[in-house]
């Protein structure tokens, strides 16, 4: 009988030649989509340093689920350009082509966060969203930064 | 790269024989040793970039190609209209206009070593870097309208410097065509705190000392003298530009189908020069060039007043401001007849020669000069256009060393403050809000810029010029 899978949740850096590539790994799409998020925050600072206190909405639409992470990520990039924030919690809800999302965070405070770099946008280069052998999703793309 | 997928044609000539899908050959510009370190990716993607409708005459890559979004970044290419052409999002990137310039400051080194560290500490607080930092202006919707179509221009007016600055950035410091009604309301909303800044990453203020005179006659025509100091700047067009290219990359990838585009590679997004989404793209790519122009014009204002805060004989001029990602309506001569071309460059430097009608009458005879960025650690380089460049890559140049090592491997290689205190030990002063930042930026994570930069003057895309060494970086 095979060993139980044991459902986890994981984020990581990938190599890129000029970038950084940053991938989820989780047990739904929706997981999947969160620890991406987590790798984006993770490009900036660590994610367990920022604390969650604004609560903000985002929505996005799109054709396939590949296009729906990029716009997901690109919106997360949006949201901390414009409101000088940084995110380190996520529920994502993927309906279909929709997604619906809560991003919990803080405002910068650049002697606390330290951040290393601001993202320009989320690429389509190594940009995936599959499922894994396992009964794990994958979302992964390149950041331009 | 792997060598024998090419056909050497010279010394720093590597050719892409067409296959395939290819509608005209890949060319590289490099030495041996520069061609080998280069991922196969770019390989790749200069290919794809082949295969792409209206491209005339070859696809280029730059010595200091690497890696990058659709195209390599040190990519050129060139279409027609008039032969189903295509201008792209991705071929431009993210980082529109993203540039260099590079101003003389009338002061020699001996004038800025007593008192270096006070000058890197008034330019850490005069000029905003790093992330969540905002300018000094708010830009309102009328305001906002009024940059994006008048660029540099449009700063000088708000008093940001002269009016002599504008014959010394391309386009005269204002790119016409530029339609701000086509730049939607979340890139606007993404840059009307972020005018005068710096950003973060590879952007950089650095003070500089004249190192080395390689080419005696075009440096007096620069007026460039060994030990002078100089100061450049290297930034893009903030917010604004990285909202433009992240729309239009996913509207052209969506629509590429509609107009019969199969791309090979989804980032290398793009669409017919001739259609609705074409010309909108231009427009708004063109205001984010003015957007660039604008913000590296008030960064220069802000450097000059922290100049004349500790060193008020300071007189700074701009010698000249290029930007590296764009693409921009040029003519050229193929086959011996004017041809009008969409001359993309992504990660590359404009670099025309001696008598070329685009350039201010100050560099008619030399040709235009070509900024090359190095790292906090090693060095830049002024070089010269030249006449060559023209036939062998559209007039275009390397834009600085490229990395060789990614974020993620530098991370791990090396520590901020620890890079920070090797370079004081070595009379380089850093300033940077992020030590973490200072460690993936770390001079060991790029390629030899000198290798580059003698490259690309051995295949005539440019020639050098002068030797520029650090005294003081801002960083985001």
């Amino acid at each position: 009988m095979a060993a139980p899978v044991v459902a986890r949740n994981t984020w990581e850096h990938f190599a890129h030649g000029a970038d950084i590539g940053v991938r989820g790994v989780g047990p739904t799409k929706a997981d999947a989509f969160v620890q991406a998020a987590l790798a984006l925050t993770g490009v900036i600072t660590s994610p367990a340093a920022v604390r969650p206190i604004t609560a903000i909405q985002i929505a996005c639409d799109a054709p396939s689920d590949d296009v729906l992470l990029a716009d997901w990520l690109n919106a997360l990039i949006y949201e901390m350009a414009t409101r000088r924030m940084l995110f380190g919690a996520f529920i994502v809800s993927i309906d279909g082509s929709h997604l619906t999302a809560t991003a919990w965070g803080e405002p910068v405070d650049p002697v606390r966060h330290e951040p290393a770099v601001e993202i320009k946008g989320a690429t389509y280069t190594a940009l995936a969203v599959a499922p894994l052998d396992d009964d794990h999703w994958l979302a992964q793309c390149v950041v331009d930064v | 790269m792997d060598l024998s997928s090419l056909t050497r044609a010279s010394d720093t000539e590597w050719r892409i024989e067409p296959h395939g899908r290819m509608r005209v050959p890949g060319i590289l510009y490099g030495t041996e040793a520069l061609v080998r370190d280069m991922d196969e990716k770019v390989y790749q993607q200069v290919v794809n970039v082949a295969t792409l409708p209206g491209i005339v005459r070859a696809s280029y890559a730059m010595p200091d190609a690497h890696w990058g979004y659709g195209f390599p970044i040190g990519g050129v290419a060139a279409f027609d209209a008039d032969h189903g052409g295509v201008v792209s999002a991705g071929g431009v990137g993210f980082d529109i206009s993203c540039g260099v310039r590079l101003l003389s400051t009338g002061l020699h080194v001996e004038d800025i070593e007593p008192v270096k560290k006070r000058l890197a500490d008034e330019l850490s607080r005069s000029v905003p870097a790093g992330v969540g930092s905002v300018g000094r202006l708010h830009l309102d919707d009328p305001e906002m309208d009024a940059m994006l179509a008048g660029g540099a221009r449009w700063a000088v007016d708000r008093g940001y410097g002269t009016a002599a600055d504008l014959d010394r950035i391309e386009e005269h410091g204002c790119m016409h065509g530029a339609r701000p009604e086509i730049v939607s309301g979340h890139a606007k909303r993404r840059q009307c705190d972020e005018m005068g800044t710096l950003g973060s990453g590879n952007h950089y203020l650095e003070v500089q000392r004249v190192a080395k005179i390689v080419d005696a006659a075009c440096a007096a025509a620069f007026h460039l003298h060994e030990g002078d100091a100089v100061v450049s700047i290297h930034c893009g067009s903030r917010g604004l530009g990285h909202q433009i290219g992240t729309e239009f990359l996913k509207e052209m990838a969506l629509a590429a189908p509609g107009y019969g585009l199969d791309l090979p590679d989804k980032e290398l997004a793009s669409a017919p020069i001739e259609s609705p989404l074409g010309q909108n793209y231009l427009g708004a790519m063109r205001a984010a060039i003015n957007c660039a122009l604008a913000n590296r014009q008030i960064i220069t204002e802000l450097v000059r007043r922290a100049f004349a805060r500790i060193l008020p004989r300071a007189a700074l001029a701009l010698l000249y401001d290029v930007s590296h990602n764009t693409c921009k309506v040029e003519l050229h001569e193929v086959d011996g007849r004017q041809r009008r071309l969409f001359v993309h460059r992504k990660g590359a430097t404009r670099a025309f020669g001696p008598g070329h009608p685009d350039l201010p009458e100050a560099f008619a005879a030399v040709g235009q000069p070509v900024l090359i960025g190095g790292t906090m650690g090693t060095a830049s380089y002024v070089l010269v256009g030249t006449g060559q460049s023209l036939g062998r890559s559209w007039g275009s140049s390397c834009h600085g060393a490229g990395r060789s090592m990614s974020r993620h491997q530098a991370l791990k290689q090396w520590n901020g403050r620890q890079v920070i205190n090797e370079l004081a030990a070595r009379g380089i002063l850093i300033r940077s809000p992020s030590t973490r930042g200072v460690a993936e930026e770390a001079p060991g994570a790029y390629k030899d810029v000198t290798a580059v930069v003698d490259a690309a003057d051995r295949a005539g895309l440019s020639r050098t010029v002068a030797r520029l060494e650090p005294l003081a970086c801002i960083k985001g």
